[in-house]
């Protein structure tokens, strides 16, 4: 674990891998550390934004370094299931980079258990990761300059859902009709950091 | 229209509704936003005696207009406006008058705030526009009739609050190293806090995108892992030339963020005006940094 600044009123914290992110993002749920207002999980870091007036950044950064994450993917006890339509426009694209039929994309992508690590790009919009062997899928060589929400994209080592229309170049393979993304809903994201997913063919 | 609201007249560049913003929400990839000036927001709902997290209008360089359409209380605050008798002293808008503001010879950001605040809908408990990420109320638009609340505290005894206007000329700011200092060429931080930086015209209120200085350049090459980052951050885009984020600053960022710059130094941020000189000045301050 590094300790890395970020300004007056926040610290990075950098680990090794995502299972690790999630382990230390789980704990810090599970206990939230005094004067910590905000917990933002990334790929490789949590970001800890504090409120100086309850605690200051050398305690915080000590109660930090005493936490014991929680091993594997604990997460949290919730699963999402997402049904999805497989007929996006990169499907053929994707089989033919791993050289199988879009039927084996697609039992692959229902086949595996998956874990929101952390949103970002937009709100609700959760960066999913698999249990076992790593995804490795490149983005789109040109970014589409509109993707539709409940789009279901694959790019790198993540799958995700479009939570509203916006630019993107993940690769689309489907579509959900569940929006992932709600105003009106509390939470309002589905796709919250530990949520475990389940996609399943529409 | 009658009752308790305003009709908005003229906007002016940009005029957003503003609160103390979406606080804790990272998690889920909603930024803060709020005001941009969180100091000048605050001073106005104080002499208002409205609610601290009450709504008020953030207009961008002036030029608002506004109708009342009741009895109300105005009270301007921030960059100042030739228009405004109210500003930070809080004064009667009978209904049927109007407000309508100049540009600001300093400054860029003014907060009008009413007694008992902008009532407009809130999204996800904030009644702040993200312009970053959509959420929040429209932007504010002439015809618009915006609702008035009703304060619960009485008017508050101090009835001007005796500040400085925001400057027009150089400003410093206090920076500290960020976490990836490490990925910048030895000479990249003497030349982030040594050289004069300029505001230029592609900033709003994700960023100030700062040019007049030379490139920063990288020690390492290769992309960082998104990660988070705060209003403050001086994040370094390929160009070298850093972007020095504000209120509706990204959850998570790509680009390598060298510095930040104190938070109760970035509302003075926020008053920059296109063109204008600034000096990001190093704060020393211990290494957080170690390996456990």
């Amino acid at each position: 674990m590094r300790v890395l600044p970020s300004g007056s009123t926040a610290l990075l914290v950098e680990v090794d891998d995502l299972d690790q992110v999630l382990g230390l993002y789980a704990a810090l749920v599970d206990d939230p550390l005094p004067g910590v207002v905000d917990v933002v999980p990334a790929a490789r870091t949590v970001l800890l934004v504090t409120d100086p007036a309850v605690a200051a950044l050398p305690d915080v950064e000590a109660a930090v370094r005493r936490i014991r994450p929680r091993p594997g993917r604990a997460g949290t006890a919730e699963t999402v299931e997402l049904p999805v339509h497989y007929d996006g426009a990169d499907l053929a694209d994707v089989a033919a980079f791993w050289d199988v039929s879009p039927a084996d994309v697609v039992a692959r992508h229902t086949g595996t258990a998956w874990t929101v690590a952390f949103c970002g790009f937009a709100p609700g919009f959760g960066y999913c990761t698999p249990d076992g062997e790593p995804w490795d899928v490149p983005r789109r060589d040109t970014p589409r300059t509109r993707v539709p929400a409940g789009a279901v994209g694959l790019a790198g080592p993540f799958s995700g859902v479009y939570p509203q229309e916006s630019p993107g170049g993940w690769q689309l393979i489907g579509r959900t009709d569940v929006a992932v993304f709600d105003l009106d809903r509390d939470p309002a994201a589905l796709l919250r950091p530990g949520v475990r997913v389940r996609f399943v063919a529409a | 229209m009658t009752g308790r609201c305003v009709t908005v007249l003229a906007t002016g560049p940009l005029t957003t509704v503003q609160d103390l913003g979406r606080p804790g929400r990272g998690a889920l990839g909603v930024g803060r936003s709020g005001a941009a000036d969180r100091g000048a927001a605050a001073l106005a709902n104080r002499l208002l005696g409205n609610d601290p997290d009450a709504a008020l209008l953030e207009v961008t360089l002036g030029g608002l207009a506004l109708r009342a359409g009741a009895d109300l209380t105005v009270v301007t605050t921030g960059a100042r406006c030739p228009g405004s008798v109210a500003h930070n002293a809080p004064r009667p808008l009978p209904a049927g008058t109007e407000l309508r503001l100049g540009p600001p010879p300093t400054g860029l950001r003014t907060y009008v705030g009413l007694r008992g605040g902008i009532e407009v809908a809130p999204v996800l408990g904030s009644r702040s526009t993200d312009l970053l990420s959509g959420l929040g109320p429209p932007v504010v638009a002439v015809g618009d009739v915006l609702p008035v609340g009703t304060a619960r505290e009485p008017m508050p005894a101090a009835d001007l609050a005796p500040l400085s206007d925001p400057p027009g000329d150089e400003v410093s700011v206090r920076v500290r190293p960020g976490p990836r200092q490490d990925w910048f060429a030895d000479d990249a931080w003497t030349a982030l806090t040594t050289q004069p930086w300029t505001v230029t015209a592609e900033s709003n209120r994700v960023g100030l995108r700062l040019s007049g200085g030379e490139p920063l350049r990288r020690a390492r090459e290769g992309e960082l892992p998104s990660e988070g980052m705060l209003r403050g951050a001086l994040q370094v885009p390929p160009s070298g030339l850093p972007v020095l984020f504000l209120a509706d600053a990204p959850v998570t960022g790509g680009y390598p963020v060298i510095g930040y710059v104190d938070e109760a130094d970035v509302d003075r941020c926020a008053q920059l005006q296109p063109g204008q000189p600034l000096r990001l000045v190093h704060r020393a301050v211990r290494a957080a940094s170690s390996a456990s």
